[in-house]
Order: C-alpha cells, then sequence, then structure tokens
C-alpha cells in the first residue's frame, strides 16, 4: 500500500504504543511494567475495545483466568483484531494459553498466534505455584520467576524458538514479534524480558 | 531447577494470585454442577460451599467448613481455582482445606466464629486468604495477619448492597484522609484504628490498600456489581445473588459482563434486561443484632 498506516505515522514520531488487553487479570501490573522498561520513551494504554488495537505496535495479554479472558475477548468482538494483529504480542501465564495454536482443555478456543501447544495448569494447584531461578536464552543471569497455576509448551513449531524451559516443559518463547511466557515478570522488579521484547519492536520499525 | 531452589507460598505468590483474579466475578456454588454454570458463564473463581449465605441464615445453628467431598468434587469439576470459606479463628479447618486442595481461603464472618479473640495466623499457609473488613484498621490487620486479598464484608445473605457501600465508602475515605495527613498525624491514626504504622503509611503512597480488595456482602443484580466496581473494588463476590435468582445461567453471565464494562451504561442496560427476578433480600434495618454477620470479628 502507497498510503502509510496510522501505525507507522504515530510511531516513528513519539515513540512506542504498547497497549495491555483490560478484560480481567492483573492489567495494572503489565501497565507499569511496560512504563518502567520504556522509560517514557512510549506510551502504555488499557485496552478495552477493539477498535484500540490497531493503532498498536505491541498487545500485552496479562494474566488472569484463560477461560474468563477467552470468553470476553469473544464478547467483546476481539478476536478478529486479535488474530489480524500486525505488531507483537506479549503474552504471560493465561495470555500464553490464548495465544498457542492448541490447548489441552475444550473449554477456551486458543487465538492461535503461536505455534506451540500448552498445558494448563501444568504444575497444580495455588500451593503448588512457586517462585525459581530460570535460565532464559539471551539473558546473561537466569531470571526470577514467579509462576501461579502457570501452564508449559510441550510442543512448539519450526518457527518458534524456545528461550527457557524448566523440568516440567518450555515456559518462554519467542516467535517473530510475539513473545509468550508461563510466569509473571510483570509481578517482579526485572525488566529485561519486557525490554527484550520492545528491542525487536523497535528493531522492526 | 533443583525441587529445594523453588520457594513455595511467599507473599509475592499469595498477592500474585489475588491479583490474577482482578475484574473477575466470585462466584458461590454449592455443588458441581452449579460450579460448572458459573465457570462456563465467566466466573473467575469458584466459592465452594455447604449452602449460601441466605440460606446458612435460614437454617440457623452452628455454620461451619463445607464437606471436604463437596470441595472435593467442585475442584474435579471445573479448571478455574476453588476456594473454601472456613471459621474465623480456626486454624484447623483451614488446615484441612489446604490439604483438600483449594487455592485460597476464605476466613469468613458468614460462618460462625470459632475465636472471638484471634484470626488465623495465615503466614504459615501456602495458599493464601481472603479477608472481610468493615474499614480501614480491619482491612490492615487482616493484611498483618497475612492476608492476601481484603474483601468489603457488608452483609452477607440479604441481597442489600447498602452495607458493601458502607464499607467500601469507609475503607477508600479512611486512605484519602490519610493521603492530606502529616507523617505525624498518620502515626496517631495508626494507634486510633488499631494498625500497624507502616501499613497505614503504604496506603497513603499508595492511594490504596496495598492488597487487591473486593466487594462482598449483598450484590445481587449486574448494576450492584457495577456499582461496586466504579466505587474502587478491584472485582466482585457474588453468593447467594445468582443461585436464588430466577434464571441462575443468564444472571452469571450478566453480572460477568457488568463487571466488564462497569462504566457502560448502554451495556448494563442490555445485560439487565429479561433477567426474571433477582432474590427476594432482606432489609438490613429489620435484622436482630445476633443475626448481623458483620460484626463478627474485628
Amino acid at each position: 500500500m502507497s498510503i502509510p498506516s496510522a501505525r507507522t505515522r504515530c510511531c516513528s514520531t513519539v515513540g512506542v504504543r504498547i497497549g495491555v488487553l483490560a478484560l480481567q487479570g492483573d492489567v495494572s501490573e503489565h501497565m507499569r511494567a511496560f512504563r518502567d522498561a520504556l522509560g517514557g520513551r512510549g506510551a502504555v494504554t488499557a485496552v478495552r475495545h477493539a477498535g484500540a488495537i490497531g493503532d498498536l505496535d505491541g498487545l500485552a495479554i496479562p494474566g488472569g483466568e484463560s477461560t474468563t479472558i477467552g470468553r470476553l475477548v469473544d464478547k467483546n468482538a476481539m478476536r478478529r483484531p486479535i488474530e489480524e494483529f500486525e505488531g507483537g504480542i506479549f503474552a504471560t501465564c493465561a495470555g500464553m494459553v490464548l495465544v498457542a495454536r492448541d490447548v489441552d482443555d475444550p473449554r477456551i478456543t486458543p487465538l492461535g498466534l503461536i505455534d506451540m501447544a500448552v498445558g494448563r495448569n501444568a504444575f497444580g494447584r495455588q500451593r503448588e505455584s512457586f517462585e525459581a531461578e530460570v535460565p532464559i536464552s539471551g539473558l546473561d543471569t537466569p531470571f526470577h520467576a514467579i509462576f501461579i497455576r502457570a501452564p508449559v509448551a510441550t510442543r512448539v513449531g519450526p518457527e518458534t524458538t524456545v528461550l527457557g524451559r524448566v523440568d516440567r516443559g518450555i515456559v518462554a518463547v519467542r516467535s517473530g514479534l510475539h513473545m509468550a511466557l508461563s510466569f509473571h515478570p510483570e509481578l517482579g522488579g526485572d525488566r529485561r524480558l519486557h525490554r527484550m521484547f520492545l528491542e525487536r519492536l523497535q528493531d522492526t520499525r | 531447577m533443583k525441587l529445594e531452589d523453588l520457594k513455595f507460598g511467599t507473599e509475592l505468590i499469595k498477592r500474585g494470585f489475588a491479583s490474577m483474579q482482578k475484574g473477575g466475578v466470585i462466584m458461590d456454588v454449592v455443588n458441581a454442577d452449579q460450579a460448572k454454570i458459573a465457570e462456563e458463564a465467566g466466573a473467575v473463581a469458584v466459592m465452594a460451599l455447604e449452602r449460601v449465605p441466605a440460606d446458612i441464615r435460614k437454617a440457623g445453628g452452628v455454620a461451619r467448613m463445607a464437606d471436604p467431598q463437596i470441595i472435593a468434587e467442585i475442584i474435579d469439576a471445573v479448571s478455574i481455582p476453588v476456594m473454601g470459606k472456613v471459621r474465623i479463628g480456626h486454624y484447623v479447618e483451614a488446615q484441612v482445606l489446604e490439604a483438600v486442595g483449594v487455592d485460597m481461603i476464605d476466613e469468613s464472618e458468614v460462618l460462625t466464629p470459632a475465636d472471638e479473640e484471634y484470626h488465623i495466623d495465615k503466614k504459615k499457609f501456602t495458599v493464601p486468604f481472603v479477608c472481610g473488613a468493615r474499614n480501614l484498621g480491619e482491612a490492615l490487620r487482616r493484611i498483618d495477619e497475612g492476608a492476601a486479598m481484603i474483601r468489603t464484608k457488608g452483609e452477607a445473605g440479604t441481597g442489600n448492597v447498602v452495607e458493601a457501600v458502607r464499607h467500601m465508602r469507609a475503607i477508600m475515605g479512611e486512605i484519602r484522609v490519610l493521603q492530606g495527613m502529616s507523617a505525624q498525624e498518620r502515626i496517631d491514626r495508626a494507634r486510633t484504628i488499631e494498625a500497624p504504622a507502616a501499613l497505614v503509611e503504604e496506603c497513603a503512597d499508595l492511594g490504596r490498600l496495598p492488597t487487591v480488595n473486593f466487594s462482598a456482602g449483598g450484590l445481587a443484580t449486574p448494576s450492584d456489581a457495577a456499582l461496586m466496581m466504579q466505587m474502587g473494588a478491584d472485582g466482585v463476590f457474588v453468593g447467594s445473588g445468582i443461585f436464588l435468582s430466577k434464571h441462575p445461567e443468564r444472571m452469571a453471565r450478566a453480572i460477568v459482563e457488568a463487571v466488564n464494562n462497569y462504566d457502560d451504561p448502554a451495556v448494563l442496560a442490555r445485560v439487565s434486561t429479561g433477567l426474571g427476578e433477582a432474590m427476594r433480600g432482606i432489609d438490613v434495618h429489620t435484622l436482630r443484632e445476633d443475626e448481623v454477620l458483620q460484626y463478627r470479628g474485628r
């Protein structure tokens, strides 16, 4: 197309635009984490309507309950706009379940944005939730990761790069501009994974 | 990753779990079928009980933790988190529910208190707790004991939102007052409301509670839920209001949509249409003092 899109116009001048899908879950934690990681060089907004998605460079799908968020995505007619979104997706926990191609639970119809299969609640119930140091490709020291009723990826496709794994399975992946994590970097203070996501977005602009 | 390097039940994990519930509706259920209806309607979690609060009121007698079998059946029936209620101060009921595998324990005034002096020492548990509060002092005492989530007490089982409103206004208003105070005045206020000074300071800094703050106790309609969200609740508990209404499935879906679109009156109008009768409800002013649940625990 010869006409520049709104996305290209906005971002070359005011920096990266990140939206956080604000249907249910730890939305404010994601917004704060991205604001920290951007350090003023960009904007972070809560996304509650389909119309707001097209103008973004990146969309975060937060932790929460994947059955609830999935249902609200459909209820608010956001499935198509997210599937057709051309920017990067940053998905944690419930978000990782939703962006997968296959999920081990018929109650979820995933968005299929990353070629991988995901198992829900792979470590057990809340009493089995844990914190651990997880080595991540591209980071020089392990990442302190918070797993809450976390999923894992049990299979990844050829286009999906594994960034981290634990004994139960794969817990961090990247695919094109997208990243998906079983754990919750937004709950801690370490912004290295957010910056890794933003650097890729900025490189491709 | 070695097992001995993993940390379980930390404050971060407990409060993190509570954060994942934000923007959600937690529904009281008494069996697996109701739990499935709640999950299908979009509940973020279910509260597994033997009776909903309105029926506890009717039944009278001593209200205790539910039979673990009911809770286990509900855990097997749904993929969303399952919570359970224990009596105030009854730490053995809490040990039992933790062993059964509930994801969060509600130390609840809806059941008959087991200890009129002390609440449970919640820091000793791996599983997170939610506790009721009527004002800032109560909320901060519970957080100091280890609660990972606060909910307004409201007046459970009445279908009358007035007490939930009163308690939410009290908590929010007291935090706003703190923000206008000097450090010295805040220390004095901490003594007056019998709350730890450090938590009082934290509230003044944050402009809110340091944990997630839900609303509970008398919410019966989509508008009730949206009202509490507009007043600043992070999410809602709906007890008797769903399964004692005429059409539980419809009511459950409508309340989920109302919480998601709490500031959009057009959506609220649509989801409130044709729901059939809400639960009957009780005027709280007609309750005898010993029937008022919110006075339990302080």
